[in-house]
């Protein structure tokens, strides 16, 4: 064999061995490569604008703990919860309910947020993608806990009542900020990252909890 | 078959199969899983994907381009001009261009340099128009010749396995107004969204059936939509920011996919809602 082959052949060998051997990465490195690629993956379209890939210490703890199969611990869980309990507000007027025909409105509407809707439109709740809540709707999805008679089987049978009052209030917060009550839960938190108004989310309070609702009989 | 025929042809069908699948979405509302499943089973009947695929062997074939040149010599990762089985072993490494791609982007990449296009034109085009309705027909035709072969994605390079690693880290990234990321719908079995089954892209079944069914021909709205596509409307659902086309971060969910689904059935090019 020629010398010229025999040099660029061992160069090849050389090139192949350099590649195979090169050792993988670490996790943090890796982390960081993904963020990189993020970084130059993406684009604003309409509303939809690079901030919304900005890091958020809550999700970057659940993505992790989701990704390895690892739970969170105690303590890392409670600082998650006490950080987006912080962020729920009781309503102005101190009237938790609205309009459960509204609520209903809200909750068939998957609409808002997209790159292709205009960032003045009317976001919905998306709430039957994931739930089960009147008995007449019957394309629900399963990703979250049915809601049918959801003031019912909690015994709600007067709103105002002192009695209701714990499951009012913590059905306020848990449209307003899910991750409060469930540090990784797949909720979106409606109030806190503007994606429903509080006259929406009374609405929708209606929804569950007026015993007049469909989601109620 | 021209290309123009196809496309009257197609018009056709679209006109057609749209009226069934209006109809058969109002009887989906109305009851129960019986009649959705009784709605896919008269769209197997005829697949206007069949179409796509006769143009985008037409397109590999045709000289075209500023270099007035085919496809033919298109390395797609088996050697020049392979194309059986190539789409089952992609995305993987590639040494000309130094990067890990899925088939659209090595496909934009042999039009570029075989056929003197422009690549960042190309993936700058909108979905549907231009060339790029030329590489998802060529996409749908090359996923088409890999048919009932199994998924065997190569994890052989470490650009392969970094970019495994990498789409794993992307798959479970939450972001945008809804907190959504891939996992949110993608990582359980048996769950749906309203009455639409979501796989579950973790593992198989779900990973080679879900990853596996792209190209695939949608009746909801007549188009033919690519994996780049896909994957493309699924950041627009999570309310992400918008992903270039053929962006490692696209390709590197391919290929986490894809490895997933190892082993599973090439069924592309599919028929979905």
């Amino acid at each position: 064999m020629n010398r010229k082959y025999q040099i660029s052949i061992s160069a090849i060998a050389v090139a192949l061995l350099t590649a195979c051997a090169a050792p993988m990465p670490s996790g943090a490195d890796l982390d960081k490569l993904t963020q990189d690629i993020v970084g130059r993956s993406f684009r604003d379209q309409g509303q939809a604008k690079l901030d919304r890939l900005s890091p958020d210490e809550d999700n970057r703890l659940c993505d992790e703990s989701e990704r390895t199969g690892v739970a969170l611990d105690d303590k890392l869980t409670a600082q998650i919860e006490a950080r987006n309990m912080k962020t729920i507000k009781a309503p102005a007027d101190g009237k938790y309910l609205g309009d459960f025909k509204e609520g209903e409105k809200v909750a068939q509407s998957g609409a808002g947020k997209t790159w292709t809707d205009k960032a003045d439109s009317v976001n919905g709740g998306n709430c039957y993608n994931c739930h089960r809540i009147s008995k007449e709707e019957l394309s629900y999805g399963t990703l979250g806990p049915s809601l049918y008679n959801y003031g019912k089987i909690r015994g709600v049978t007067n709103p105002s009542s002192a009695e209701a009052k714990p499951i009012v209030e913590y059905t306020w917060g848990k449209l307003q900020n899910a991750r409060a009550y469930n540090a990784c839960s797949n909720m979106p938190r409606f109030a806190h990252k503007g994606i429903l108004t509080e006259a929406q989310i009374k609405n929708v309070m209606a929804l569950l909890l007026d015993p007049a609702s469909p989601v109620n009989k | 078959m021209t290309v123009n025929a196809v496309e009257t042809q197609m018009k056709k069908l679209i006109f057609a199969l749209g009226l069934i699948g209006l109809s058969a979405a109002a009887v989906a509302q109305k009851s129960s899983t019986d009649s959705i499943a009784e709605y896919r089973q008269m769209l197997q009947d005829g697949n206007p994907a069949d179409l796509f695929e006769a143009k985008g062997e037409d397109l590999w074939k045709q000289k075209r381009g500023p270099k007035n040149a085919s496809l033919e010599k298109c390395d797609l990762g088996k050697g020049a001009g392979v194309f059986k089985g190539a789409w089952v072993e992609l995305p993987r490494y590639f040494s000309d261009t130094g990067r890990v791609q899925d088939l659209e982007s090595r496909l934009v990449t042999c039009m570029q340099e075989l056929q003197g296009f422009n690549a960042e034109e190309i993936a700058k085009t909108p979905f549907g128009t231009g060339e790029q309705s030329n590489v998802t027909a060529l996409a749908t035709w090359i996923s088409a010749e890999s048919k009932g072969m199994k998924f065997n994605l190569s994890q052989s390079h470490i650009e392969e396995r970094k970019m495994y690693e990498v789409g794993k880290r992307l798959f479970f990234l939450r972001g945008g107004s809804h907190d959504f990321s891939c996992a949110t719908c993608h990582s359980q079995d048996d769950k749906r969204i309203r009455l639409q089954d979501l796989p579950n892209l973790t593992q198989n079944p779900g990973a080679g059936a879900g990853f596996g069914a792209w190209p695939a021909y949608r009746v909801s709205n007549g188009q033919m939509w690519g994996a780049q596509l896909r994957l493309n409307d699924c950041y627009r659902q999570q309310r992400f920011p918008y992903p270039l086309f053929g962006s490692d971060a696209t390709i590197a969910l391919g290929v986490y996919m894809g490895v997933n689904g190892k082993g599973g059935e090439a069924i592309a090019p599919a028929i979905k809602r």
